[in-house]
């Protein structure tokens, strides 16, 4: 996964673990976390899938522009692969 | 940002919302209780954490408000093991109304 | 004021150190009524049994955060296990010979100009296998939506102002990690042992909305 990362605007029903508050961000990866089962399959008793995971920080400039209390303070979550493309 | 409020309800950060009240309160002996049946049977392979989840998420912002969350989860663990087939829905229907019928208090409905 | 939640967990009482609430004259309700008949059915069908779940009601009792606070107290006086513990939280805690099971924990570290806190905005996921129970506060909507948005000011509102130069940075449990935030020891405790230090870090310091207690 590149450094620099956006996390895709998808909007789907069922259970997902990347927050809206998220989605369409652009951030940086802090770390990676290793592969760890989808949840998206686990939460309905489905043989899941493992997935790579990763740390990702975002600026709260970059979630909350004019509203963030300080711009350089961050944000950081845990994004599965499938949810990040790479950014420029 | 949330394409569908009915089931992105959960999905919370960002939003608006009060003060933080910051009293709790001590456990009692049935929420002690529906948490160690929420991690046993995870650990027993009965369902996962994500099942449990889901099923908190489907049902709904109203019961966010109007259950506690031990309320929710004794809710979403039932959801999950009839799910699982570990009982059926008539055998919870008959039990509930046996327990019921011992009593008007949890001391007394907790024995047979 | 707010009662007071630094209290560790006492043997046979709730982590504040107040008696369990007496369930046996509580009125019934439809969802206790339930959690006794999926209880019974779940013993029955040899699921689980009455000893088992009173095991794991122990073992969570045993757990509080007590446990935390002697992972940092280390962290504090032993350079070596710190890096240990920041680069794999999880690991640290088994050195230590706590049972914290299939826990990923992560170890975030306060310094002059950082201050670290933790949320889950979609659920409530906390390290309950080193730290107990969370607070209601945790789990509450008001805790879980604005902290991600405005966390100066939900901290603030904890007591806790943080100026200008140092860098906030908010950590949103959203998958398979835990967190715990290493605070910044507190000045005027040099050459205190393990034990005095464990004493100065509170719960909610290992969540980010405090600062462990000053020396007196």
């Amino acid at each position: 996964m590149t450094e620099r990362v956006r996390v895709k605007s998808w909007a789907p029903p069922g259970h997902v673990r990347t927050p809206a508050y998220l989605r369409g961000r652009i951030g940086k990866i802090e770390r990676p976390l290793g592969r760890f089962a989808n949840p998206e399959q686990l939460a309905y008793g489905l043989a899941a899938e493992a997935v790579p995971l990763y740390r990702v920080r975002f600026r709260m400039a970059d979630l909350w522009g004019d509203a963030a209390e300080r711009p350089e303070d961050t944000l950081d979550a845990e994004i599965y692969a499938h949810w990040l493309e790479p950014a420029p | 940002m949330t394409s569908d409020p009915h089931s992105n309800w959960h999905d919370m950060g960002g939003a608006e919302s009060g003060p933080i009240h910051r009293d709790g309160h001590d456990y009692a002996l049935w929420e002690k209780r529906v948490d160690a049946l929420m991690v046993l049977c995870s650990s027993k392979g009965l369902f996962t954490v994500d099942g449990l989840r889901r099923a908190l998420e489907e049902m709904g912002e109203d019961a966010f408000e109007s259950m506690s969350y031990y309320e929710r989860g004794i809710a979403a663990n039932n959801r999950n093991l009839i799910g699982a087939g570990v009982y059926t829905t008539a055998e919870l229907a008959e039990r509930m109304d046996r327990v019921g019928r011992r009593g008007d208090t949890y001391g007394e409905a907790q024995h047979d | 004021m707010p009662h007071d939640h630094d209290h560790f967990h006492h043997e046979g009482l709730s982590p504040s150190g107040h008696p369990y609430r007496a369930d046996d004259d509580i009125a019934l309700s439809y969802w206790q009524r339930m959690e006794i008949a999926v209880r019974e059915l779940l013993i029955e069908k040899g699921v689980t049994t009455p000893a088992e779940i009173a095991g794991q009601i122990a073992a969570m009792d045993a757990r509080s955060p007590a446990d935390g606070a002697r992972v940092v107290a280390r962290a504090w006086t032993d350079p070596a296990f710190r890096d240990r513990l920041l680069a794999d939280g999880s690991a640290a805690c088994r050195e230590m010979g706590f049972d914290i099971g299939a826990l990923n924990l992560i170890a975030v570290e306060n310094d002059a100009a950082t201050h670290n806190v933790v949320v889950c905005t979609l659920c409530s996921c906390y390290p309950r296998n080193l730290l107990g129970l969370p607070p209601d506060w945790y789990k509450s909507r008001a805790y879980r939506s604005r902290t991600v948005r405005e966390p100066r000011k939900v901290l603030a509102e904890f007591g806790l102002d943080l100026p200008d130069d140092v860098t906030v940075r908010v950590h949103d449990s959203t998958a398979d990690m835990r967190y715990i935030v290493v605070p910044a020891r507190p000045r005027g405790t040099e050459g205190w042992d393990e034990e005095r230090l464990a004493a100065l870090v509170t719960r909610d310091s290992m969540i980010g909305t405090g600062l462990p207690r000053p020396p007196t």
